[in-house]
């Protein structure tokens, strides 16, 4: 009879080894989680206003506002390179479609189930509209649109804008845009687009 | 004189042997009841404060994964939006829905939605978001068709044996980085050809040290 005897308290022992969680469940905070020291319950605490990190003062107006001596910028505040075109175009994939659709019509799907329709970027007085006005409206938001300014970089919101141009171009674009060279390919199929993160 | 009958010299065999096989049996038991999702609590779909639906938004709609989770690829934690996250369409829609009243209140009145944590790895190991899905891990390599649950559960048992399975073999399960997010991606039939392609070519050197994970 020793035999199981042996066996049920090695199982047991085996079972109350999994019973301590200490080490599981250490008195820490990890990101989200709740805190019943502050009122609100969030371990995680707001900013005081007007907190800055060492070395994040936002001295760029151009680059953070978006506004050259209180004007909306004419110019973007860094080069706009292939790269930052496909960051712009990945982003503007993520946060712009569902309202603004993929081409910028302002056809996306939260606007097909009823949302307020955006302005198409196709109309004249947003083709002349200066790359500050769309910064601003990324980060302050326009409209029924909320600021997208906790959603989004500042770098990503100047890449987004260079793609909304881009996009504008494309939808207003005649044959004499076409390098010479390069227009005796219209008319063939379109090359595979490079791939942007994400499926929409 | 003779006490026990002769009968029990088998016995006794039977119980040396199965003695030998209860405590292995037993062993795997154990292990097995430990790898169960009774322990796990994978596949088991948490009921929350709002029952948020991923295959709706993310099946449905086409929202990517980033719209939310926004500091996925710079930070440790994928990041849970905040309630403005949600109003920024269901101000406009949806937005008399008695499902979404607790996020109104939250808007409202600025408290947290207080959602159910689902993945909640124990407190030594240290997991990033970021250095994952940087390196063409695709988020349902771990969280599985996220754009199929109607509430989330927790995929994967998130035990060590299981984070082992790829840190030891990452050419098994690593992706193209434009496909990271792609919910709907399926790996191709040479999966291990490419895989050992993107190993070299994103440089993976997943370490299976213990500090790795362990700090």
């Amino acid at each position: 009879m020793r035999g199981p005897v042996l066996t049920a308290a090695l199982l047991s022992v085996a079972f109350a080894m999994g019973c301590r969680q200490d080490m599981h469940d250490q008195p820490k905070y990890k990101p989200y989680r709740a805190s019943d020291f502050w009122g609100d319950g969030r371990s995680a605490r707001p900013l005081p206003e007007g907190t800055v990190a060492r070395g994040h003062l936002r001295e760029d107006t151009h680059l953070f506002t978006g506004k050259v001596n209180g004007q909306l910028a004419a110019t973007f505040p860094f080069a706009i390179t292939e790269s930052v075109l496909a960051r712009g175009r990945e982003r503007y994939g993520i946060y712009c479609t569902p309202c603004h659709g993929l081409a910028g019509y302002g056809d996306g799907m939260v606007v097909a189930r009823g949302f307020r329709r955006a302005a198409s970027f196709h109309v004249d007085r947003l083709r002349e509209a200066p790359p500050g006005y769309f910064y601003d409206a990324i980060a302050n938001g326009f409209g029924a649109m909320p600021s997208y300014a906790a959603q989004i970089p500042v770098e990503d919101r100047w890449a987004i804008v260079a793609y909304v141009r881009a996009l504008q171009l494309s939808q207003h674009a005649t044959v004499s845009d076409v390098p010479p060279e390069k227009r005796g390919e219209l008319g063939a199929p379109a090359p595979a687009p490079p791939a942007a993160g994400g499926h929409h | 004189m003779q006490i026990f009958h002769h009968s029990t010299n088998t016995l006794a065999k039977v119980s040396i042997f199965g003695a030998l096989f209860a405590a292995a049996g037993g062993l795997w038991l154990v292990l097995e009841v430990n790898r169960s999702s009774y322990v796990t609590q994978a596949g088991v779909a948490r009921i929350q404060p709002v029952q948020f639906s991923h295959q709706h938004h993310v099946g449905g709609m086409g929202l990517d994964c980033r719209y939310c989770h926004t500091s996925v690829e710079t930070a440790a934690a994928a990041g849970i939006p905040p309630t403005q996250t949600c109003m920024n369409c269901h101000s406009q829609i949806w937005s008399t829905s008695p499902e979404l009243e607790p996020v109104r209140e939250s808007f409202r009145s600025g408290k947290s939605l207080e959602w159910v944590r689902v993945h909640d790895l124990p407190e030594f190991a240290y997991f990033n978001h970021s250095a994952h899905v940087n390196k063409g891990m695709g988020c349902t390599t771990c969280h599985g068709r996220i754009d199929r649950m109607p509430l989330v559960w927790q995929e994967a048992s998130l035990q060590m044996e299981w984070c082992l399975t790829c840190h030891r073999a990452p050419e098994k399960f690593v992706r193209p980085q434009a496909e990271v997010f792609n919910a709907a991606y399926e790996p191709p039939a040479d999966q291990l050809e490419l895989g050992r392609k993107l190993v070299q070519e994103y440089g993976l050197k997943p370490r299976t040290s213990c500090s790795t994970c362990h700090r």
